[in-house]
């Protein structure tokens, strides 16, 4: 008989570089020494460079006048302003740009998504085409393309192309009129937010009733009624009242109304259609990832088509759909930057661009820059996570 | 006692067979007019096919002027593409400012690429080792003294003079596949139970993928140099290459990772139970398991990778399309209404023939390895 002897093995055997732990630590302490070290001669460089350049650095410059001029600003700006208003102004136009990117491109992506997927032939195939011929396209190509090949070769102002609701393109940009709400609207504001209010009661409200007595209530059809409803009745009883001022053909140019100038026009556009064709493969595969039983399970509940969709399958792909639909929008608002090649006065262009011309402070206009990006994608992905902790499927 | 029932108690009359399953009416009935609704889609889908693809067959051939052509019919009101134009400046969208007599040089780069790469795709090629270790070792070298001369009575062609679909091909192919070992690791990293390692790569990965390229390009092209003792110059080209290859390992580190993920846990202790140290359980059991789910993902940065060297154009490098743009805005003699869109035309068109043929090349790998789960 054999016994195995467990207390003489107690002491390690290998030796001790090849204990795993000890050599772990080795590892680590090596390369933390690396790269302190790489840090430092980095470091020890550039101070280096920038002495021999006679460059100073710091954060000083940005409240030094900016002295350029940016086309378009939500903010006031004039060459008198300040670098850290061309910052904000930067990041602004950034998020503009951004935001409506993104809510055109859930639209259009979910429509194409969908689409593709129907048992119309036609329609299935004119959505394949767009996905497959737009997301093989380099987006600085199709910015090139829409803004020097289309808006660029628009007809000069004189011979605006009229579209409907009095708006125009030439080669300056699109104008649309602008609404001007007079005083009392800030009441359809405050209607509207009531209104906001009224309907997560109602959901509160008829889930609860839901749970109690098994009763449905048409939560979807009120809250659109809600929505559209209490802000209209403010506006009647207010009196309040919104004109429009409409764009009109001067001698030379256009006045009025609001100028949409080229650059946003193509950026805006490109990064929609651009973005729409990744957003539609992304809800193409939420959808198909959804078995074929749950459909069939649901049918057999007795579920109606509406329902079907909306408490059995959606939730589902949703889950499938929502995080990679995050990471389309983090690239929706980091290609925004390409803004800065057809001069767009984003955040790169206005930031690192001609403020990093003008001042040479490289270090810190980069590093801003880039710090700005991270705060963004750092902000999307924490809500992101929320929202998907929040449909994730439960496991035990 | 009610006398409800839910069994049926008479048989129902057979209904009539359907007419049709098979065959172009049935296909039509089903895929075409299947419902109202579809009816609507397809009529609607019809009548923008009409709207939009007439004047798109016009504009690219029917009306268009081919090459041979001159700029005169290139300015006729109804002319459609100038591909005459294209043709004429076919030289400098391929390879930029090189000498002419020395475009025999990147021609050759070319031709060896091609016999080089294409066995490699093909899954029956026999030699598949030596073949990717000529691909991956002498043919870089190669390439670069070819192109770039100084030896063997070669003249020397800056990089500056390098250009045009010369420069997106030499970005992209360098740019994969230093970006795909980078990956590796720092997804190995990530995984890795040392903290200060793990740590290390998950900054790097989650600092590079926050920010725009262009962001990592202006970086690279700008603080690189002051990074370096003073007197070193950097290439421009290799600024733009660390930067596009930094910045695309970033990205193939979390399509690894996801592959990594996918590795029942059984696998590894397996791997380790058998006595192997780390890299070989990597490399013999983990990493090709990995990568096999993660193919599409793989070819999707790549793609990417391709589609956005033409951001190098922001920092002053001539790619494809900036060749083009550069013709676009500049060639007097060719200039018409149709010049710059024919220009973007083509360079959309070989942009997408690149890409979508990755893409195919993709889908097929995925099918050949789909091994396991088949049935």
């Amino acid at each position: 008989m054999t016994t195995i002897d467990t207390g003489r093995r107690l002491a390690p055997r290998a030796s001790f570089f090849n204990d795993p732990v000890i050599r772990g630590i080795i590892y680590q302490i090596v390369v933390a020494v690396l790269l302190v070290s790489f840090i430092f001669w980095i470091i020890g460089n550039t101070a280096a460079n920038l002495a021999a350049q006679n460059k100073t650095t710091g954060f000083d410059f940005l409240w030094r006048t900016a002295g350029f001029d940016i086309s378009f600003s939500l903010l006031p700006w004039s060459r008198a302003s300040y670098y850290w208003e061309a910052f904000l102004v930067g990041i602004l136009n950034t998020l503009l740009v951004a935001v409506i990117g993104i809510f055109f491109a859930t639209l259009l992506g979910f429509t194409i998504g969908i689409a593709r997927l129907s048992t119309n032939f036609i329609v299935s195939r004119l959505a394949t085409v767009y996905v497959e011929l737009i997301r093989n396209i380099p987006l600085l190509l199709q910015l090139f393309f829409w803004y020097f090949a289309v808006l660029k070769a628009m007809p000069a102002v004189r011979d605006s192309i009229a579209l409907p609701f009095d708006s125009f393109i030439n080669q300056r940009g699109v104008m649309v009129p602008k609404p001007i709400p007079d005083e009392q609207f800030a009441i359809v504001w405050l209607g509207l937010l009531i209104a906001i209010l009224g309907v997560f009661a109602l959901r509160h409200w008829a889930r609860k009733r839901l749970e109690a007595t098994g009763q449905r209530f048409p939560v979807f059809l009120t809250s659109v009624a809600i929505l559209v409803g209490i802000p209209a009745l403010f506006f009647v009883v207010s009196g309040a009242s919104v004109s429009f001022e409409v764009p009109e053909l001067q001698r030379f140019n256009f006045k009025g109304g609001l100028q949409l100038p080229p650059e946003f026009v193509a950026l805006a556009f490109g990064l929609t259609i651009y973005t729409a064709s990744f957003i539609a493969e992304t809800v193409r595969a939420g959808i198909l990832s959804v078995n074929r039983g749950q459909t069939e399970a649901a049918q057999s509940l007795g579920l109606k088509e509406g329902d079907r969709l909306r408490l059995v399958i959606v939730p589902q792909a949703m889950r499938v759909i929502v995080p990679p639909l995050t990471s389309q929008y983090l690239n929706l608002t980091k290609n925004s930057s390409l803004g800065a090649a057809i001069g767009y006065p984003e955040l790169v262009n206005v930031f690192s661009g001609t403020a990093l011309n003008q001042t040479g402070r490289a270090i810190e206009c980069i590093a801003m820059t880039m710090a700005v990006y991270l705060t963004l994608s750092l902000l999307t992905s924490a809500i992101m996570n929320w929202y998907n902790g929040r449909v994730r499927l439960v496991e035990r | 006692m009610t006398d409800i029932s839910f069994v049926r108690s008479e048989m129902v009359d057979s209904r009539p067979a359907p007419n049709r399953t098979t065959g172009a009416v049935a296909w039509l009935q089903k895929n075409l007019f299947a419902t109202p609704v579809d009816t609507l889609l397809t009529v609607l889908g019809l009548l923008f096919l009409l709207w939009v693809v007439p004047p798109l067959f016009n504009f690219i051939i029917g009306h268009a002027v081919f090459p041979g052509g001159t700029v005169e019919q290139c300015r006729d009101p109804n002319a459609g593409a100038c591909w005459a134009y294209i043709s004429a400046e076919m030289e400098f969208f391929i390879y930029g400012f090189y000498d002419i007599p020395e475009q025999w040089r990147p021609n050759i780069v070319f031709a060896l690429g091609a016999l080089l790469f294409i066995p490699l795709l093909i899954p029956q090629a026999p030699f598949k080792r030596a073949n990717a270790l000529l691909l991956l070792i002498a043919y870089p070298i190669v390439s670069y003294y070819l192109l770039a001369g100084g030896v063997f009575g070669l003249k020397v062609i800056h990089t500056e003079k390098w250009g045009g679909l010369l420069v997106t091909l030499i970005l992209s192919v360098i740019g994969i596949t230093l970006s795909f070992p980078l990956g590796i690791v720092l997804a190995l990293g990530r995984q890795s139970k040392m903290p200060v390692i793990r740590t290390l790569c998950i900054s790097f990965i989650e600092l590079v993928r926050a920010v725009p390229l262009i962001t990592v390009l202006f970086m690279a092209s700008i603080m690189l140099p002051l990074f370096m003792p003073q007197g070193t110059t950097v290439d421009k080209f290799l600024r733009a290459l660390v930067g596009v290859t930094l910045f695309t390992s970033a990205y193939m580190a979390e399509v690894v990772r996801g592959g990594l993920q996918a590795i029942p846990r059984g696998q590894y202790e397996a791997a380790a139970s058998l006595g192997l140290s780390y890299w070989k359980q990597m490399y013999f059991i983990i990493l090709p398991q990995a990568l096999k789910h993660v193919i599409p993902g793989i070819v999707n940065s790549a793609i990417a990778l391709f589609k956005d060297t033409s951001l190098v154009y922001i920092v002053g490098m001539k790619d494809l399309l900036e060749a083009v743009k550069t013709k676009n805005d500049s060639a007097l003699e060719w200039q018409s209404a149709n010049t710059a869109t024919t220009g973007y035309l083509f360079a959309a068109m070989v942009f997408w023939v690149f890409c979508f043929g990755m893409s195919r090349y993709s889908i097929f790998m995925e099918h050949r390895l789909h091994t396991g789960h088949k049935r």
